[in-house]
């Protein structure tokens, strides 16, 4: 049984961490993390989300960031994929490129196939091990009172940053989005690079 | 390529920086030393050590989404670690760029290296990565000019094998 019990709503919460998303270049995990980024960008080109490959947006995200420094790089991803490449913490954190931000939306389950519980739901705190990594700015929301200082360290510049973003299960709703990566990535290119 | 001076590692990291290759992700191998070494030492590309090489691959396609080149650095028992997250170079059509350095090749002398050594190009080309092995110094410099060309201006996910024939088998 988890013990994972938590009030925020992910859908009201996340466009309040973010309140600018275009000025982001967003990678985003599968699952309920896609579908928050496409709601949250009104499915914008400046957004990839992954469909599979689990475990791969957060050093998407590093790609990015290392190719544009001119851009801020945002990566919003959940508590399983993220489990699954808990190394690429500690690469993102030895490099500090200053224009990264991580969400991670942890839900302390596993929302896609059927909500088993997460090891976040049986006591793993993903905002702990970031600090361990080296992450220098990291924030945990959990509750309203820590929203406006969950969005400070999103648009942080200086560093990268980590928020630990602690939501109830109420799951994403269902949006439409393009499943075709090969489509995403011309799109996303064609956006950035004309 | 023009230059011909120099050992083929020295060429090789001339080759890669002639084609604008900025972001070289590795884990870490003797094989890869002098690329490595020279990344490093490079402040104009990122060096990027990755803890595992199933990074490398996010690594290399966020990099092509920002319009710029990778290149992913890793031992033949590092591709094991990658093979879900190439869905991603397959299906979103990413050019991919790794060169592999072989062990449980030619003249292995550690059983542990034969199952992933052996299975290595297999495995690639199972998930649409074209695997070009090198068996010899001259033939080092026109694979990987090859595997550029292949991947970065064809669109392909292309591995080049760098076996123990080449690069000498560790004694054990």
């Amino acid at each position: 049984m988890s013990t994972f019990k938590f009030d925020l709503d992910r859908e009201v919460v996340i466009p309040k961490l973010v309140p600018n998303p275009s000025d982001y270049l967003m990678i985003a995990g599968l699952g309920g993390t896609a579908r928050d980024t496409t709601r949250l960008t009104k499915a914008g080109s400046n957004l990839y989300t992954l469909g599979g490959a689990m475990g791969a947006a957060a050093s998407m995200g590093l790609g990015l960031a290392l190719a544009r420094p001119d851009k801020k790089v945002l990566v919003v991803t959940g508590d399983g994929e993220l489990l699954m490449s808990l190394g690429t913490l500690a690469t993102i954190a030895v490099l500090n490129p200053p224009n990264l931000s991580i969400i991670c939306v942890d839900n302390g389950h596993y929302g896609e196939t059927g909500y088993q519980v997460s090891h976040t739901g049986r006591g793993v705190n993903l905002e702990e091990i970031a600090i361990g990594a080296g992450i220098k700015v990291t924030a945990t929301v959990q509750d309203d009172s820590q929203v406006a200082n969950g969005a400070k360290v999103v648009a942080h510049d200086k560093d990268s940053s980590f928020v630990l973003l602690r939501i109830s299960t109420k799951e994403s709703s269902p949006i439409k989005r393009n499943l075709n990566a090969a489509d995403c990535r011309i799109i996303f290119r064609k956006a950035l690079l004309g | 390529m023009n230059k011909t001076v120099g050992t083929w590692q020295e060429q090789l990291w001339d080759l890669l920086r002639q084609n604008e290759v900025e972001i070289f992700g590795y884990v870490p191998d003797a094989g890869h030393k002098h690329l490595i070494n020279q990344a490093i030492a490079d402040p104009k590309v990122h060096d990027v050590s990755l803890t595992n090489e199933m990074e490398g691959i996010g690594l290399c396609c966020g990099a092509n989404l920002g319009g710029k080149k990778a290149v992913l650095l890793m031992q033949s028992s590092g591709v094991g670690n990658t093979i879900n997250l190439l869905s991603l170079v397959k299906l979103g059509n990413f050019p991919f760029l790794t060169l592999v350095t072989m062990r449980g090749n030619f003249g292995e002398g550690n059983p542990w290296q034969f199952p992933m050594g052996q299975g290595t190009q297999a495995a690639l080309e199972a998930m649409g990565v074209i695997c070009l092995p090198v068996w010899t110094e001259e033939d080092v410099i026109p694979t990987v000019e090859a595997a550029i060309t292949m991947a970065y201006k064809s669109g392909n996910a292309v591995a080049v094998l760098l076996t123990q024939r080449l690069i000498g088998a560790k004694e054990f």
